[in-house]
């Protein structure tokens, strides 16, 4: 007989056990649950800006300069070459995010953050940029510029 | 010391009836401190935890002031220097006791890692001491942002861009840091909550087990003095280590009034998302060498993007930090383990180069 009381006692334990544990890690889960998803910020849709009109003449970009615009939500660099030819690129640089700058000293592209160069078609040619940068399509028509998406 | 039952009047009585102050008592009067050549080097400790409370004390202060938004984060701090009595005092304490305390944190990692004392039974003080290290270098980087210039900027985004370089859970993490998918009102926000709060409550925590796991084994005696026959000295911690703590503590405190009167915090240019990263644009000193690697690193490695070979590589060497004390066998059996000194003086040679080089290398070429 006390052996099967001890045996009862040992499975009612074991019962109890199993129901606090399961009670423990579902309240577990019903607290981290709705925390972690609480940290995760929501997806705001994607700019769907495809293209551009700037405020900006084309007679007003000189040869050899390069302006920063606002593509959608990200910058963007606008370049007219030495040979007079417009340009526009993305201006995230590949590395690590910075925004690039336009060298008129060097006429090619620079990222200031961790001395990137990319040429006048974009491709990184010196430093630590793995990529070239996103080229973007610059058209006058009039007299205004448009930049949209190369596709 | 004192008469049993009523040593200092009634109101210590009445007190010690009820919280045990008795006890506290014989636990102060018990420490001691060992006497010889290396002393100097326990003063550390207690050195980054005045730093420490400097922080919290003028960083509350700053909380009165201080507005958390893309829209009003720089003029708030602007209002501070300009306006406020002494605002400018403030954040140029807490700028600088930042500097400093991470500066005495980094010599106290060091020297207990040259004088060995991570040995056995101090393996899990190393581990949260390297915890705190981490912290204190989250306090910077989310620290460095809330002024919302330029600066802190694009250090904020190259810093958070960083985490992308982390396999398969990158993106992810990155969007998790920054509030989103670009370093914006969100990011600060976010920083904000993490700087003031979630760091310090982490803190108290790992922090509260750092000094009671000092007080539990006592200051570690270095191997070489142990081979001499231990140290043969030792003086109260209270009150005579107490007080060559405080004239420390008050020295520290002179330099931070004259750094802080003679070279007060800066604040730059507002943060503008849309303009190019600024020339000469640099991290906090202690990112630094880290930085200056990136530059060093081609666009790829093996085959690999050259950032995430540095990145996984200052990962690895972390880990490794954090391992010495079981990787140190040597020193752990109680023998004399030159490699591990050699190691040491090889990472401070290596943070000590990178950073004169960030300093000094053309930032234009």
């Amino acid at each position: 007989m006390p052996e099967r009381v001890l045996e009862d006692g040992e499975s009612r334990r074991r019962f109890i056990n199993w129901m606090l544990g399961t009670g423990v890690g579902a309240f577990l889960v019903s607290v981290l649950y709705p925390v972690a998803r609480y940290l995760i910020p929501p997806t705001v849709g994607e700019s769907t800006a495809a293209t551009v009109t700037l405020a900006i003449k084309p007679g007003d970009v000189k040869p050899n300069t390069g302006q920063i615009f606002k593509f959608g939500s990200r910058p963007a660099l606008l370049v007219r070459t030495p040979a007079g030819e417009l340009k526009a690129f993305s201006a995230v640089c590949t590395h690590l995010n910075c925004t690039v700058q336009y060298r008129p000293d060097l006429s090619h592209i620079w990222c200031a953050c961790h001395n990137g160069h990319f040429d006048l078609n974009g491709q990184n040619i010196a430093g630590p940029p793995p990529r070239p940068l996103d080229a973007l399509v610059a058209n006058v028509r009039g007299s205004q510029i448009v930049v949209s998406k190369s596709t | 010391m004192g008469l049993p039952g009523a040593p200092y009047g009634k109101l210590w009585t009445w007190l010690d009836e009820r919280i045990g102050l008795a006890e506290l008592e014989k636990l102060a009067k018990k420490k001691q401190v060992p006497v010889h050549r290396h002393g100097l080097w326990y003063y550390l400790g207690g050195m980054t935890l005045f730093l420490f409370v400097v922080q919290v004390a003028s960083g509350i202060l700053l909380l009165f002031y201080y507005r958390p938004s893309a829209e009003e984060a720089y003029e708030s701090v602007q209002f501070l220097m300009a306006e406020v009595e002494f605002g400018w005092l403030i954040r140029s304490i807490h700028a600088w006791s930042a500097n400093l305390m991470i500066f005495a944190l980094f010599v106290h990692l060091f020297s207990v890692l040259l004088l060995k004392a991570y040995r056995p039974p101090r393996e899990v003080t190393w581990f949260s001491g390297v915890a705190l290290l981490a912290i204190a270098l989250g306090f910077g980087f989310t620290g460095y942002l809330l002024p919302w210039n330029e600066l802190a900027y694009f250090a904020t985004k190259v810093g958070t861009e960083i985490t992308g370089a982390i396999p398969v859970l990158g993106r992810f993490l990155v969007r998790l840091l920054r509030g989103g998918d670009e370093v914006t009102g969100a990011t600060l926000t976010r920083f904000y909550g993490i700087h003031v709060a979630v760091l310090p409550a982490l803190v108290t925590l790992i922090l509260g087990l750092h000094l009671y796991l000092v007080q539990k084994h006592g200051m570690s005696v270095p191997p070489g003095v142990e081979q001499r026959g231990g140290a043969t000295r030792s003086m109260p911690f209270v009150p005579n280590f107490l007080l060559r703590d405080i004239v420390g503590w008050l020295c520290a405190l002179a330099i931070l009034a004259a750094l802080a009167a003679f070279l007060p915090a800066e604040l730059g240019r507002k943060a503008d998302p849309f303009a190019p990263a600024p020339i000469g644009i640099k991290p906090e000193w202690y990112f630094m060498f880290m930085f200056q690697t990136l530059k060093y690193l081609p666009s790829h490695i093996l085959g690999l993007e050259g950032e995430i070979v540095g990145i996984l590589g200052f990962g690895l060497a972390g880990l490794f930090l954090l391992l010495i004390p079981f990787l140190d066998r040597r020193a752990a059996r109680g023998e004399s383990s030159r490699m591990f000194t050699w190691i040491g003086i090889a990472i401070i040679v290596y943070i000590v180069v990178l950073t004169y080089l960030g300093y000094t290398a053309s930032p234009t070429r």
